[in-house]
């Protein structure tokens, strides 16, 4: 049971290539462009989800925070798609990858920071002190601030790492105790079918709010420094 | 001659000469990609009334390929007495 428990997460490699590269990739064959005013079904009901999630998100920006619209939409898309994806039996999920979180969350923390520190210096470093704090506690207020900016990128990223691999695991395990009760004690094994089908449902919907909060905080830290 | 003919009026003897005449640069195989590409999207997705067998399809054909690439691991679970 320990070795096969994390072998899902094995990065794919086949005879040594990097299959990685095309499960990564795999997402964007789903998102098909189309010229045309009236397309066919499926690129229709993508464009209309993609416009609703970019009036939601994009609407509290201004206009210079505005020209990150497409970073934030394929962010989303992927992310969305990727976790979704991951769901499927058998099926590799990029994001329970920390190297990918961090790759993904790092230089988008990075970029909103400092835009925010060359376009408006003295209001980002502001944002170090929150308004109303008494005198003394100024300088380890600063320490603490600078200590919560820098844990942003890394709480991004960890904290999509470790739900999807927490959902996944708990798949994996639950899956697993429902097999071996079928033969034990076949009331058992139904409850925990049970629990399975709700926790599946669950991991539905986590995929696709991890993705809108992912998208959701790198949207905050850009509206903090445009 | 075997030149230029589809595959199912190709005849069996002629089979080797006509694959040995396919393309196989770079970009030959890329435009076989693109040509197979644009045939599904084009048969069930692109049509008037597209249903979610297009995409079902699609997503099948990726479960497989990720069973097959793990069947190495996945064997080992099977329920047998001696593995």
């Amino acid at each position: 049971m320990n070795e096969n428990l994390f072998t899902s997460f094995i990065t794919p490699v086949i005879l040594g290539l990097p299959l990685v590269t095309l499960i990564v990739l795999f997402p964007s064959l789903l998102f098909p462009t189309s010229n045309r005013l009236v397309s066919n079904r499926f690129v229709t009901l993508q464009q209309w989800m993609l416009q609703l999630v970019s009036k939601q998100m994009m609407s509290i920006h201004n206009s210079k925070g505005q020209t990150w619209t497409l970073m934030l939409m394929s962010l989303i898309l992927f992310i969305g798609s990727t976790n979704l994806l991951g769901l499927l039996p058998h099926s590799f999920t990029p994001t329970t990858q920390l190297s990918m979180n961090l790759g993904m969350a790092i230089p988008l923390w990075a970029g909103a920071v400092i835009t925010g520190l060359r376009n408006k210096t003295k209001a980002s470093l502001a944002h170090f002190l929150p308004q109303g704090t008494p005198t003394p506690l100024i300088p380890m207020l600063v320490i603490i601030e600078t200590i919560s900016l820098f844990i942003q990128p890394m709480a991004l990223a960890v904290r999509l790492t470790a739900n999807i691999t927490a959902g996944h695991l708990l798949i994996h395990l639950i899956g697993g105790a429902t097999l071996a009760l079928m033969s034990i004690s076949t009331t058992t094994a139904l409850i925990t079918f049970t629990i399975l089908i709700l926790l599946t449902i669950l991991e539905f919907a986590v995929a696709m709010i991890q993705a809108y909060v992912f998208t959701l905080l790198v949207s905050l830290y850009l509206h903090d420094n445009t | 001659a075997a030149s230029e003919k589809k595959l199912l009026e190709v005849k069996l003897g002629e089979l080797p000469s006509w694959i040995l005449m396919r393309d196989f640069t770079p970009s030959g195989i890329a435009g076989a990609f693109q040509r197979g590409y644009y045939r599904y999207y084009n048969k069930y997705v692109n049509v008037k009334k597209g249903s979610i067998a297009g995409l079902s399809m699609v997503l099948a054909a990726y479960v497989f390929l990720n069973y097959c690439r793990s069947y190495k691991e996945l064997k080992h679970e099977r329920l047998r007495k001696y593995h």
